[in-house]
């Protein structure tokens, strides 16, 4: 917990927010003042803001810091950092009262009466950094001037200087080096140390810092994808950056192909050939890729696709977030085929979870989707490094050499009880096999005999059955037996979850219940918690309600009241609360 | 040694008597024995449409995908796979129409896959509308007043789109021998292979029959002085097509253009020694990421 000092300093406790034009390196700053956290053993949660466009435009980094597990950013801050004058007009009424802003007064005139009960710290920034030839330098000076601030260690900030500039040359990182260290002097020597928040290092083991994309990409090297073709579209594109310059650590080999249709079609190809492969989009990249997802359907092709949603429809606000791709995703494609749809909430489901796709769509035979969205795949969590020896591979009925060997009559599409043929794979001597888009026989010629068609369907769906088994029952946070329950699904995990603290500090009893495995919706316990007494909240980034309708549509039953949200911003957890206590 | 046969299944072929397609498959399989390929090495990938059917009457590892993207599954296929032979069987309809964009980048990528296009100029399957590369003037079900938009020239368009890609050709499906022989040719040849194919379409194209092709078809190679490896005399040869009401003119065939270049996935040290599907698939370190991360 937060600690007070004499001083009556928060400790560990901080609401950080940067801002300034696009294309001014907020976010690698952002980033930085983060890992100097989470190097200090300390927690953070990072979330960022920005248009759809390279220079000019607005952006802003949030980064909320504490001693404890922090889930979410709050909607107010204690410290600004503005890096031009629209930061401070769209930004400074977040600011809590003993809140700051350090800015450059030589390029903005701020008059300390329009700002009562906030502390106003001057850095001559431009000044400085022109001063050492390069204009660049301003961020680091800033970030200099933050952590003098704050009383925190200047020797985090210059190892991260030195592990970051280090191959661009010695020069670099002094020139880096110097410019940190006078930022932090110009604070130390021309400001009282009256800042109410303070860091202080903690003997924690330093968290890593990952993106929801980060995690996903980690979770496919973790599974061995090793073929990932892929189009960039905002906000998956990350996934696409980090597994090609790494692509050679993991022998994986990375495409940008031509659109998403070939995107798709490659990863199923790769797959058929024996190749764990995925590849990762957002809604209007999928709305291309539907077709092939049916292919992979009928010729039982695994696969594995990441939709990071943003909202629709058509372009719609490229850069922000929603959840609104959910009953599309369900239903995509012409006809009827088993199909699995994962939503993980943070970086640590998302990167289990996109391993884990891999063995369900082997075993299986079936496309799998992990469903992402802006606002996981986005933002930046501290999380401790995935424990890998929970990561396990399960390849489902392949084939040997051998086992083809004593079956002279290899069927592809053989039917069986689960409904799963084993697999054969180019090049196996007595394999050979049509893999037909086609509705097809059991060795895969095409047939339009009724007989047939109703098996093979009803193989495909009886992969269903197994299914429904492995499937995991969402779970639930907070007190067990409180009577007011919230749901949630994906990415409103993490705002949720930080409400959680503020009900419990307002008394408020409350429970989460949380969905990763959205399709088949597992059954057992929402329809438990929708007969029991107590209020129930459904809460989603979307306007029609979708997991409500599915969960109305699948259980007949529904939850009391809807919190949605479609404006492209994500819940705030102050939000929640205020929401969810109009009706209770 | 395979023979021809070896490539058969049980399945009776279902196109129109005297169709384009059994050339293309005689001369084809034909090719794949000659060059002692056995079906398993062989991945065809097949387009939708009339000659996208032989799924049905190929027998080697053969996925049947969907209307003009048969090129990017093949192209996954042997990223997968480069150790195995890939070959593309789609219509005029699906590579140059539905699938354009695919084709024009798998030939920009140089990728070592063989595309065989069954080029009827018209579609059959869907029973007799205009292709892209149906004549002008061609009337058809979609183009009652004959067919308006300039004939799209395919193998001008392959040699437009990049400097050296890299395996140009075009046969005739009345002249399966000669085919056979462009097509060995082709399936040899590292990188992006074209081998547009002149199909007659005996049931929905009156003006492009075997009589009418025979009458205007030649050899490049009759002509002592052809250098394939010439391009921009390739380029011009490519634009010779027959014009006007009654199509005067001449239509070359044979080797148009051929270059020995890098092909795509020799540039991925990652494949060079063990194709993908053979890399054992197992949880790594994962140093390297996890590093950019504190």
């Amino acid at each position: 917990m937060a600690k007070t000092t004499k001083a009556a300093k928060i400790i560990n406790k901080l609401s950080w927010k940067m801002g300034g034009p696009a294309g001014e390196g907020i976010m690698s700053a952002g980033m930085i003042f983060a890992k100097c956290a989470t190097r200090g053993g300390l927690n953070t949660y990072n979330y960022i803001e920005y248009p759809s466009l390279i220079k000019g435009g607005h952006n802003t980094y949030q980064v909320q810091v504490g001693a404890d597990e922090v889930f979410f950013v709050s909607n107010k801050i204690n410290l600004l950092v503005a890096l031009d004058k629209e930061t401070i007009d769209r930004h400074s009424q977040e600011l809590n009262p003993g809140g700051g802003i350090i800015y450059d007064g030589e390029k903005i005139n701020l008059d300390a009466k329009d700002y009562p009960q906030i502390k106003l710290y001057s850095v001559p920034l431009e000044a400085m950094a022109l001063e050492r030839k390069n204009r660049l330098l301003k961020n680091t000076i800033a970030l200099g001037a933050n952590l003098a601030l704050l009383d925190y260690d200047l020797e985090i900030l210059l190892s991260m200087i030195s592990d970051i500039f280090k191959r661009k040359g010695e020069a670099i990182v002094k020139m880096n080096t110097d410019a940190a260290r006078a930022g932090y002097d110009y604070i130390k020597n021309n400001f009282k140390a009256d800042f109410g928040f303070k860091l202080e290092k903690m003997s924690n083991q330093p968290k890593m810092v990952i993106s929801g994309n980060e995690a996903i990409a980690c979770g496919m090297q973790a599974a061995g994808c090793k073929f990932f073709p892929a189009y960039p579209m905002t906000p998956a594109t990350s996934i696409l950056h980090f597994l090609k310059a790494k692509e050679r650590d993991y022998n994986m080999v990375v495409v940008q192909t031509e659109d998403e249709i070939s995107a798709l079609a490659m990863a199923i190809g790769a797959n058929y050939a024996g190749v764990r492969s995925a590849t990762a989009t957002s809604g209007g990249g999928f709305s291309l890729m539907v077709e092939h997802l049916g292919l992979s359907g009928i010729t039982e092709t695994p696969v594995v696709v990441v939709n990071s949603q943003r909202p629709g429809p058509a372009t719609g606000l490229p850069t922000w977030t929603e959840q609104a791709d959910l009953r599309f995703l369900i239903h995509a494609a012409q006809g009827e085929f088993s199909r699995i749809i994962l939503a993980p909430g943070d970086a640590n489901e998302a990167f289990y979870l996109t391993a884990e796709a891999f063995n369900l769509a082997e075993k299986y035979q079936i496309p799998v989707i992990v469903l992402s969205d802006k606002l996981l795949s986005e933002s930046y969590e501290s999380t401790d490094e995935f424990d890998l020896s929970k990561v396990k591979i399960e390849r489902g009925e392949i084939l040997s050499d051998a086992d083809l060997a004593s079956n002279q009559n290899y069927l592809r599409y053989k039917i069986t009880a689960s409904g799963i043929s084993p697999r054969s794979l180019p090049g196996q001597a007595n394999g050979i096999s049509d893999t037909n888009s086609d509705e097809h026989d059991e060795y895969g010629f095409s047939t339009e005999e009724s007989e047939m068609r109703i098996k093979m369907m009803n193989k495909r769906f009886s992969k269903m059955e197994a299914i429904r088994k492995e499937i995991i029952e969402p779970k639930i946070y907070g007190d067990k037996k409180a009577k007011i329950t919230l749901i949630g699904w994906g990415s409103t995990k993490k705002p949720i979850l930080e409400s959680l603290k503020l009900f419990k500090e307002k008394g408020i009893v409350v429970r989460f219940l949380h969905f990763t495995y959205l399709w088949p919706l597992p059954e057992k316990q929402i329809k438990k918690i929708l007969t029991e007494k107590g209020k129930t909240f459904i809460l989603e980034n979307n306007h029609d309600g979708q997991l409500a309708a599915l969960i109305k549509e699948i259980t007949g039953l529904e939850p009391d009241h809807q919190i949605l949200k479609y404006d492209g911003r994500p819940f705030w957890p102050e939000e929640i609360v205020e929401r969810v206590r109009k009706f209770i | 040694m395979p023979t021809p046969k070896d490539f058969n299944t049980i399945n009776k072929q279902t196109w129109c008597p005297g169709c384009g397609n059994f050339g293309t498959e005689t001369a084809l399989k034909g090719a794949l024995a000659e060059l002692g390929l056995n079906p398993e090495k062989v991945v065809f990938v097949f387009d939708i449409g009339c000659c996208g059917n032989g799924n049905n009457w190929y027998r080697g590892y053969v996925f049947h995908s969907l209307h003009g993207r048969s090129i990017p599954a093949a192209e996954g296929i042997k990223m997968a796979n480069n150790a195995e032979h890939v070959i593309v069987i789609g219509g005029d309809g699906g590579l140059y129409a539905e699938g354009g964009n695919h084709f024009v980048h798998a030939v920009r990528r140089n990728i070592d896959i063989t595309c065989i296009v069954s080029d009827n100029q018209i579609y059959g399957l869907t029973t007799g509308q205009a292709s892209p590369t149906s004549d002008l003037g061609l009337k058809t079900k979609t183009s009652p007043e004959g067919v308006v938009e300039a004939r799209l020239q395919p193998l001008s368009l392959t040699l437009a789109i990049s400097e050296d890609t890299s395996f140009v050709a075009r046969g005739f499906a009345g002249d399966a021998p000669h085919l056979q022989k462009i097509i060995v040719e082709a399936i040899k040849h590292k990188g992006f292979s074209l081998v547009d194919v002149l199909q007659p379409c005996v049931t929905f194209n009156y003006l492009n029959t075997y009589d009418w092709l025979r009458k205007r078809v030649y050899k490049l190679e009759d002509d002592k002085n052809y250098n394939p490896e010439n391009k921009m005399l390739a380029l011009e040869k490519s634009f010779e097509w027959p014009i006007g009401p009654n199509g005067e003119g001449k239509i070359p065939l044979g080797i148009f253009y051929k270059k020995d270049k890098k092909s795509f996935e020799d540039h991925f040290p990652q494949i060079q020694s063990v194709p993908l599907y053979k890399q054992e698939v197992k949880v790594p370190s994962l140093a390297a990421s996890f590093k950019e991360f504190y």
